[in-house]
């Protein structure tokens, strides 16, 4: 009789542990896992052949190539990216990208073999503690040494992974929890008793702010990432446009508002734009949501924004007070205080403070950003190849960056007009990111044009995925900016080295030539005048393609903010 | 900003590695532990790290909300020595015929408010319970006569002010 009046249990299903791992994955909607086998999860491997239509997996060339894959599928759809690795070597070639996940906030479960539970201890073959390795940088990790404890281990990494703060997890699983035999019931998992995600809002602090706000003369926002994983765009773009208040970009948070949206003033910190830099130092109030005071974007603290009262929206805690001296922390999801904040504003406009925005934005434009973009003679500069992919792609694309010089141009020039378009190594910096991020954009995203910008340099140190990219037939675009160095570490040594180029000029394979033994179409431009029609033909060509374009040898990065110096101290040349 | 003795009480689960992830937010900021214990709290289950950290309160803010931010750590908190009541434990081996040769019993039972846990013929095992700083004394004290071996345990730490007591109580059994 109860059986009646109760919602029908699913069946337990009699299983094994790797069998099992499939099964969570596909109960989590998984469609991509970007892995590589090995000893210790073969088992899993075993199990996946039979999942094959429910489940794609990325055979990537190297685990770095897996892991920055995942984070750019999860970057381009806001979902968990899932990664697979053998024991030992496999896991440790994962911990870059885990580093890198964990100080982006980017949802990821990893999953690892480690050798039979016995043997744990032994140095047997492969075996690494990779939980103790990976700790300081995964939100949460776990070892799994019985079958039956698979489920809700996994149901808790996904569920810790995407909640709150987004960050990566790892689960290693020995091999006989891999071969062992459990009931399988899966249980999604809604809370952890020792795991708060999401601050509850407190009222007293939202009108704290919104008075702060109302009286505000000069307020000035800083956006982040924050706005992104919070899906609060909308909302986002409903308080900027209430408050009339310029509002500015950290390199994670770019996209998140239209990049030609009026109120948009451009990107912060070391190669951000002259105003927002500058105006930090005299706004009155500062509003940031989302973002965490990175030193690349305070500069020296000592004088950072010491006039203004400073509201911080943010999710996680530890933020708070964390760089900066807050005066209303505003704790909570931020498409829930943003949504109580614009009701509690006053319908406003800046014009002045505004104007003195586009005033700083002029001469910027005048001394910096017209030469960069539309450059009428010497050699190709990377800010009008990236002007000329604007044209074609007129915002809508996403566009993956690796690291260096073609980074901040790319990010300072590329036009936006949806929300996460913008996939980049932001904390760590890693080279070698974009390649397989790109990759893993394109397969999260196919209906998107995905554009991978990368250096010369770091094109090398993932270059191993253009296999990937041939396997699966993503059609990533690939733009090498070849400077022939180590462009941003070479413009350091010119600034503040005397010139002395230690180590950063390359010698450079025939890129096109390796494209091409890929299968991957591709051309190499040195002038001016083959740039448009370059660019569309990579557009145009129907799957993936590599344009390498010749750029100046020792161009320079500017407006820059110098390692130490203020905020105001922006140097334009 | 000047350097204190600060403990920080944390409140967690009893999870393998947990102990890992909370040293190694000391160890990421170049911070040195002077003393650490974990044992089970009033409430079943729930563990709780006694860790002596010397540093700036500003520090130490930031040092607590990272291990709260943990996700098998249910609350952390932090204080100065005033607002605790806290003790440690030593054991000293020493050798039974030099304790006897300087007729030491009475003096370290009476005025040390010492313990003999155990004798033997050869040696014999004193306790003391106190702050580090009697603990030491006492150590200073038995070293002339040749300290066989010395042992001294981390700091345990309860909170003085009964409301934050209660609320902490409150915060961590209630979910
Ligand atoms: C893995 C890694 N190693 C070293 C660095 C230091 N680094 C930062 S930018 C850069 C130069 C990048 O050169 P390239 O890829 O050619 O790009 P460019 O700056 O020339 O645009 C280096 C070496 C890094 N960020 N990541």
């Amino acid at each position: 009789m109860e059986a009646v009046l109760t919602k029908p249990v699913k069946e337990t299903v009699k299983t094994t542990g790797a069998d099992a791992v499939l099964r969570v994955l596909v109960e989590e909607q998984t469609e991509f896992i970007f892995g590589y086998p090995g000893g210790a999860i073969m088992p899993v491997y075993d199990a996946l052949y039979h999942y094959q239509d429910k489940i794609h997996h990325v055979l990537n060339r190297h685990e770095q190539g897996c892991i920055h894959a995942a984070q750019g599928y999860a970057r381009a759809t806001g979902r968990v990216g899932v990664v697979m690795a053998t024991s030992g070597p496999g896991a440790t070639n994962l911990i870059t990208g885990i580093a890198d996940a964990m100080i982006d906030s980017t949802p990821l479960v990893c999953i690892t073999g480690q050798v039979g539970s016995h043997l744990l201890g032994s140095d047997a073959f492969q075996e690494t503690d990779i939980i103790s390795i990976s700790m300081p940088v995964t939100k949460w990790n776990f070892q799994v040494t019985r079958a039956e404890e698979l489920p809700a281990a996994l149901a808790r990494a996904f569920y810790i992974a995407r909640s709150g703060r987004p960050g990566p997890v790892l689960i290693d699983i020995t091999k006989d929890a891999q071969f062992g035999d459990l009931d399988f019931l899966y249980k999604k998992c809604q809370e952890i008793r020792s795991y708060k995600p999401v601050p509850k809002l407190d009222p007293n602090q939202v009108k704290k702010a919104a008075d702060l706000i109302n009286e505000a003369q000069r307020p000035f926002v800083l956006f982040g990432q924050g706005v992104i994983l919070g899906k609060a765009e909308k909302e986002f773009k409903a308080f900027v446009e209430k408050t009339g208040i310029p509002s500015a970009w950290t390199l994670l948070g770019l996209s998140a508002l239209p990049t030609d949206h009026p109120l948009n003033v451009g990107m912060l910190g070391m190669h951000g734009n002259y105003g927002p830099n500058k105006l930090t130092n005299e706004c009155d109030v500062l509003i940031a949501i989302g973002m965490r005071f990175d030193d690349r974007v305070t500069g020296n603290l000592a004088s950072y924004a010491k006039q203004a009262r400073v509201i911080h929206l943010d999710i996680d805690p530890a933020e708070i007070n964390k760089n900066v001296k807050v005066d209303v922390p505003v704790l909570g999801d931020c498409k829930e205080s943003l949504t109580e904040l614009t009701n509690q504003v006053r319908m406003n406009s800046h014009a002045k403070w505004l104007e003195l925005f586009r005033k700083h934005d002029a001469l910027e434009q005048e001394t910096v950003i017209q030469d960069e973009i539309k450059p009428a003679t010497g050699d190709m500069k990377m800010g009008e190849v990236i002007e000329e992919i604007n044209k074609t792609t007129k915002g809508d694309a996403i566009l993956v960056t690796d690291v260096g010089q073609h980074q901040m141009m790319a990010c300072r020039y590329t036009q936006f007009n949806q929300s996460k378009s913008n996939i980049t190594s932001g904390g760590l910096g890693t080279m070698g990111f974009c390649l397989p991020a790109a990759l893993g954009a394109k397969l999260g995203a196919p209906e998107r044009d995905v554009i991978a910008v990368i250096g010369d340099g770091g094109f090398q140190m993932t270059i191993q995925e253009l296999g990937t990219i041939f396997q699966t037939k993503a059609a990533v675009k690939i733009v090498i900016l070849n400077n022939s160095f180590l462009g941003m570490v070479r413009q350091w040594q010119q600034l503040f080295f005397d010139k002395r180029y230690s180590s950063t000029e390359l010698e450079n394979p025939d890129f096109v030539e390796i494209a091409q033994g890929y299968g991957i179409k591709g051309q190499s431009i040195s002038e001016r005048s083959a740039l448009p029609e370059a660019i569309e033909t990579m557009m145009k060509h129907d799957g993936s393609y590599l344009l390498e374009v010749h750029v100046g040898k020792e161009d320079n990065v500017f407006p820059m903010v110098p390692s130490g110096a203020s905020v105001s101290d922006i140097r334009l040349s | 900003m000047e350097q204190k003795v600060f403990t920080i009480s944390a409140f967690t689960e009893n999870s393998i590695g947990l102990l890992n992830r909370i040293t190694s937010m000391f160890t990421r900021r170049h911070l040195n532990i002077e003393s650490l214990n974990t044992s089970e709290s009033e409430s079943p289950g729930i563990y709780r790290f006694t860790i002596v950290v010397k540093t700036t309160e500003e520090q130490v803010q930031k040092l607590v909300l990272q291990i709260e931010k943990q996700v098998e750590v249910l609350k952390a908190v932090y204080h100065v020595d005033e607002e605790t009541v806290f003790q440690e434990i030593a054991l000293y081996k020493v050798s039974t015929k030099s304790v006897a040769d300087g007729n030491l019993v009475e003096k370290l039972i009476r005025d040390n408010n010492a313990r003999i846990l155990s004798m033997e013929q050869e040696f014999m095992i004193i306790e003391k319970t106190g702050h580090k700083a009697e603990t030491q004394e006492l150590l200073d004290f038995l070293r002339p006569y040749g300290v066989i071996e010395f042992v001294r345990s981390g700091r345990i730490s309860v909170i003085k002010p009964m409301e934050e007591s209660e609320d902490l109580r409150k915060r961590i059994t209630n979910f």
